[in-house]
């Protein structure tokens, strides 16, 4: 298989305005004979759906929560990022741009990223017209803050809740066109299988998640806006329902898997506390600002954290990285509070973690600087450890946040399966191999309100698409593929529960396939994941009935996929002999510890594909290719 | 700190929609006071799965307090004893060792059960479809700087705006009043210039949604700011009354 | 449907008509208060009598007197058809619920305790109306006033009734305000200043009549 990026020829500035230039266009009054099947109602799939039912086409859109408004991107804290140069301070397109493809160390697409960085301006524009609360400042005009390391202040945001205000624009969005006649919901129905007829996408078979019954949904495209696939972990910073299901069945419907090995672990998570821990709570990055990180210089130091005087603390990152501090990128960050750890020099009672502490701004700002800029971070860190922060330092660990990989899309979006289209974390496009603050808010909306219309039009004007309904084989056939696998769960009836699976792949998945890996740990995992997914197709037991409400089952497809994911994404690690961004491989690193990139011979976006259960998958390769901005070794120090 | 605790769980459990329900009792013990109240439901449904009993179903999702999918009236309050908080961000360590805890689902007739302690709730997303929004389309939008809006306003107006829907409102009110949640959005957009074009038909669209659901009426007991978990102010329901009154009268 | 029909037929119009039905009987209360004060005039009732003479003689208040009427035909005809529909809108009811956490008892139990002012206001009616404008033969004003409060079970139920008709007025005088939407930060503080007026020193003022007649009943004299 060729992989087709389809990125437009001419300089870079341009190759937007061009390429839209030359996108078909449907007429406005045939736009209505058009239906597209939207998966996810998060930011990508809000704004999808909602700028696709303006324009004429009929839309039917899918979630699984209840509501469109509990989409994971409600859960978003810092801020979303245009390059409006409203603080005067040097920002332009092209510095997002460039922060952008150096961020994600030299891994993503420049094309992709340059685009992003044009429509983000506009992502503003809209959400502020929608009545998106953005945080003002007294002149009535928006105000902007640096964040997650960048050197200009283009950070939007909403107080701590930016991800949730965006969102519920987008939705605001969405529901006045479901108002309109020209959105319909099913909410509670989970995508378990995607319907390709004459090799085009066309629909998608659902559990009916309330009374447990397989539908059909028939469109003439398809757009999955399914979020990312952290949850793979069992612990990360996801939402508990987040899941690879959706990207993972089109997946095996052919739909090539862009660097699945790609996942971003956030520095500033409070840590684990005990083994029932169901998932991790994130706290924005943006304390590191005002926090100071570091560890006992002395292993086993039993005393409390304000007992230990400064001469035996290691400000580790300060030492490290004396430009950059503790404001080092996210994946250095993390990594260097794993290798505390590691070295034993971990605090708390799990010895897995490190302090982050505020006495020096406190005693140089006072407590209310703390208090207003922090608050609800400072109060949700109590909440959940039961400890005072303004007294002692808070403890913080590393966790999974975020997925680069995801589905492979050419410049269209489009995946490898003509007709589906693949928005927001779902796909693998626009963030390399680590992505940058404030940024994942950007790509879904960018997606969603102002790519899709367009790419989306040029595939329905330029194909014909024969009559299809739900009566069709292809579709009886995966209705039934989707009965028979279920009633195969529902019949195993074994000793152990789903999160006894869940648990278990989690724990290979962190120990061998995280934040450093090599190649004896990536192999385990290559040997053990196939195991655990023998011994849950064997021993898994899932109470009550399929023909209801059945949390248990949900997850057991969940995890079902989760046990084939994780073992492409250490296979995919395992091939990637290079470090770079958020894919440390032990083997390849600098003198001082840095990612060492192999650019020669890995500057490529490993894309997969499927060839069956227990069967090697197929490594296709599309070539990257810097233009504009060099590679060159990061450097933070 | 992280001694264990015995805790006797109270728990309705009702098949579906239209089955009889009650409130059947679990001995749990072994609680750390570190978990969340769900990882505690966490540990007693996979018990209960290992024993081949039906799991608790409850709805959760982010367990960060913000997408408001949790929805426990625990121990006769929406969402607990604790103040500002949604059942996810609630800890065992606020109960104490041998407490009995009753545990129910949001009751009011526009939110029917689906099963145990999840309800039903999507007549939130059709009140917020009757006018919830500034009609505006995607691209065709002034500059985000073109309209400056007072920093005291946007503030008020993001106030309101940080309702997460869960309708612990709805489930705290003893006439089921969905009145919070309404004004809450109503607030948001009469508040900023965006919204005032259509301020009129949302007041006046989004009240008759909420009648037609049949959501009780508000008789000021004021339940609803205390126990919702972002705290949004009642004076968001005076606000949602001026603009209904002014929007039929004037 | 006409816009006013539509006001009157959703959920904030018929709170609205609560508020401004509640408001109009207040303003009741103080004027029935400021006249029921010249009892306190120690010529023996000739000028209190000469007051509920004018009263009932006047079409200018005959005609007040049928808003007055309707007014609280409204508040209570409103106020029990809200209280039956909102009871139906939880069907099953909680197995353990605790709202003293998030309500006041008074805003809770504002039927009930209006329930109880309405009973008493009717043997009001029957105790003083009533002869006045219907009985010919009836006593004086003053002399009906003076022998109602020689029963210390009268004054109790009395007494107790204007104590409930306190905490209605507590949560129902500020309720009210809400309800137009006037209570905000900027005019809070006034009208909790009024609402206090209406619930604690009217009532007492009303409250000081029977207790006082009792007083000199028992004490011998007036």
């Amino acid at each position: 298989m060729k992989l087709n990026s389809k990125i437009p020829g001419g300089p870079i500035e341009k190759k937007w305005d061009d390429h839209r230039f030359h996108l078909k266009l449907i007429n406005p009054a045939n736009k209505r004979k058009y239906t597209v099947v939207v998966v996810g109602t998060g930011l990508a799939g809000a704004s999808a759906a909602a700028s696709l039912a303006e324009l004429g086409y009929n839309v039917i859109t899918l979630c699984y929560h209840e509501s469109p408004r509990r989409a994971h991107s409600i859960a978003a804290q810092g801020g979303i990022n245009a390059p409006k140069n409203y603080t005067n301070d040097g920002d332009s397109v092209y510095r997002l741009f460039y922060d952008t493809v150096k961020g994600g160390d030299y891994r993503a697409r420049e094309a992709n990223v340059y685009r992003l960085a044009q429509v983000s301006g506009s992502i503003i524009d809209q959400c502020v017209a929608q009545g998106v609360p953005f945080a003002r400042e007294y002149g009535g005009l928006l105000d902007n803050r640096s964040f997650g390391g960048a050197q200009v202040s283009r950070t939007f945001y909403a107080r701590g809740q930016t991800g949730q205000q965006l969102l519920l624009g987008a939705y605001s969005a969405m529901v006045r066109q479901m108002d309109a006649g020209k959105v319909k919901l099913f909410a509670r129905r989970e995508m378990l299988d995607l319907v390709v007829v004459d090799g085009k996408a066309r629909g998608v078979v659902c559990r009916n998640l309330v009374n447990g019954s397989i539908e059909s949904y028939v469109g003439d495209a398809v757009i999955l806006a399914t979020g990312g696939y952290g949850n793979v972990f069992y612990l990360s910073t996801n939402a508990m329902m987040c899941n690879g299901s959706a990207t993972w069945r089109a997946h095996k419907k052919g739909a090539l898997f862009g660097n699945p090995c790609f996942t971003q672990i956030h520095p500033t998570c409070i840590p684990v506390s005990s083994g029932h821990q169901s998932k991790l709570t994130l706290m924005s990055e943006s304390l590191r600002n005002d926090g100071r990180i570091w560890v006992p210089k002395a292993k086993d130091d039993k005393r409390q954290a304000t007992d230990i005087p400064e001469s035996d603390r290691d400000y580790y990152l300060e030492r490290l990285y004396p430009s950059f501090g503790n404001l080092v990128p996210r994946d250095v960050a993390s990594r260097r509070a794993k290798e505390m750890c590691d070295k034993g020099l971990g605090v708390g009672p799990t010895k897995l973690a490190v302090y982050l502490d505020f006495a020096d701004t406190i005693k140089r700002n006072g407590k209310e600087y703390i208090e207003e800029k922090y608050g609800n971070l400072f109060d949700m860190y109590q909440q959940i450890t039961g400890e005072n922060a303004y007294v002692s330092p808070m403890r913080i660990y590393p966790a999974v946040h975020y997925t680069m990989g995801g589905l492979w899309v050419d410049y269209n979006l489009e995946s490898t399966i003509p007709g589906m289209f693949v928005l927001g974390e779902a796909n693998f496009s626009d963030h390399g191999a680590n992505r940058l603050g404030a940024s994942a808010l950007m790509q879904g909306l960018a997606d969603g309100y102002f790519i899709i219309p367009y790419t989306i039009g040029d595939y329905l004007a330029s194909n014909k698409f024969t009559p299809v309904d739900t009566s069709h084989a292809a579709f009886q056939d995966a209705e039934k593929g989707l009965s028979a696998m279920t009633k195969k769960l529902m019949g195993i009836n074994g000793k152990r529960t789903v999160d006894d699976f869940h648990k278990a792949l989690g724990k290979v998945m962190w120990d061998d396939v995280g934040m450093a890996r090599d190649a004896k740990s990536l192999k385990n995992a290559i040997k053990e994941i196939p195991r655990i997914r023998e011994e849950f197709w064997k021993d898994v037991r899932i109470p009550g009935s399929d023909g209801n409400f059945n949390q248990e089952l949900e997850k057991a497809h969940r995890v079902a996929d989760f046990l084939e994911l994780g073992e492409l994404m250490a296979r995919d690690a395992l091939h990637r002999k290079e470090s770079c961004g958020g894919h440390f491989r032990q083997e390849y690193q600098t003198a001082d510890g840095e990612a060492l990139r192999d650019d020669k011979k890995f500057s490529y976006v490993a894309a997969w594909e499927f060839k069956g259960v227990d069967k090697t998958p197929a490594l296709h390769k599309e070539p990257l290719k810097f233009e504009y901005v060099k590679p060159a070794q990061r450097s933070y120090k | 700190m992280s001694s264990s605790m015995k805790i006797t769980l109270k728990v309705w459990r009702q098949a579906e929609k239209n089955a009889r329900g009650r409130l059947m009792t679990y001995s749990v013990p072994d609680v750390s006071p570190d978990m969340s109240f769900l990882e505690m439901l966490d540990m007693v449904n996979n018990t209960l799965v290992r024993k081949g009993e039906d799991a608790i179903a409850f709805d959760h999702d982010c367990r960060e307090g913000i997408c408001g999918t949790c929805s426990l009236y625990i121990n006769g309050r929406a969402h607990g004893p604790l103040k500002g908080v949604a059942t996810c961000q609630l800890h065992m360590r606020s109960f104490s060792d041998g407490d009995t805890i009753v545990v129910e689902p949001w009751r009011a007739s526009p939110f029917p059960v689906i099963k145990d302690l999840v309800v039903d709730r999507s007549s939130f997303d059709r009140i917020m479809q009757a006018g919830g929004y500034v009609s505006v389309r995607t691209g065709g939008v002034p500059d985000a700087n073109a309209i400056p809006i007072p920093k005291a306003v946007a503030d008020e107006a993001f106030d309101a705006a940080a309702c997460i829907g869960c309708g612990a409102c709805v489930a705290a009110c003893k006439n089921s009043s969905a009145m919070l949640f309404v004004s809450a959005k109503v607030s948001q957009l009469a508040l900023l210039p965006q919204g005032n074009a259509e301020r009129r038909q949302r007041a006046e669209r989004m009240v008759a949604q909420m009648d037609a659901e049949g959501f009780g009426s508000c008789s000021n007991t004021y339940a609803c700011e205390a126990e919702c978990p972002k705290e949004i102010s009642v004076s968001n329901i005076a606000r949602l009354n001026r603009e209904f009154i002014r929007a039929k009268v004037l | 449907m006409s816009q006013t029909t539509s006001l009157v037929k959703s959920s904030i119009g018929q709170k609205l008509l609560m508020a401004l039905t509640g408001l109009f009987l207040c303003t009741f209360l103080l004027e029935h208060l400021i006249g029921n004060l010249l009892l306190f005039i120690n010529d023996g009732g000739v000028i209190y009598d000469a007051y509920g003479e004018f009263l009932s003689g006047n079409i200018v208040i005959r005609t007040v007197e049928i808003g007055l009427f309707l007014g609280f035909l409204a508040h209570i005809a409103y106020g029990t058809t809200l209280w039956l529909r909102n009871k139906r809108k939880r069907p099953t009811p909680y197995e353990q619920n605790n709202p003293s956490a998030n309500s006041t008892l008074a805003s809770r139990i504002a039927f009930v305790s209006g329930s109880i002012v309405f009973i008493f206001l009717v043997i009001h009616l029957k105790t003083f109306f009533t002869p006045l404008r219907f009985d010919a033969t009836h006593p004086s004003a003053y002399r009906l006033v003076t022998d109602a409060f020689q029963s210390p079970w009268y004054v109790g139920f009395y007494l107790f009734a204007l104590f409930l008709l306190g905490y209605h007025l507590r949560h129902g005088f500020q309720s009210a305000f809400q309800t137009l939407g006037w209570l905000q930060s900027r005019y809070k503080k006034l009208i909790m200043f009024f609402g206090f007026i209406f619930w604690f020193i009217i009532p007492l003022g009303y409250a000081i009549i029977p207790i006082y007649f009792l007083w000199s009943h028992m004490t011998g004299g007036y």
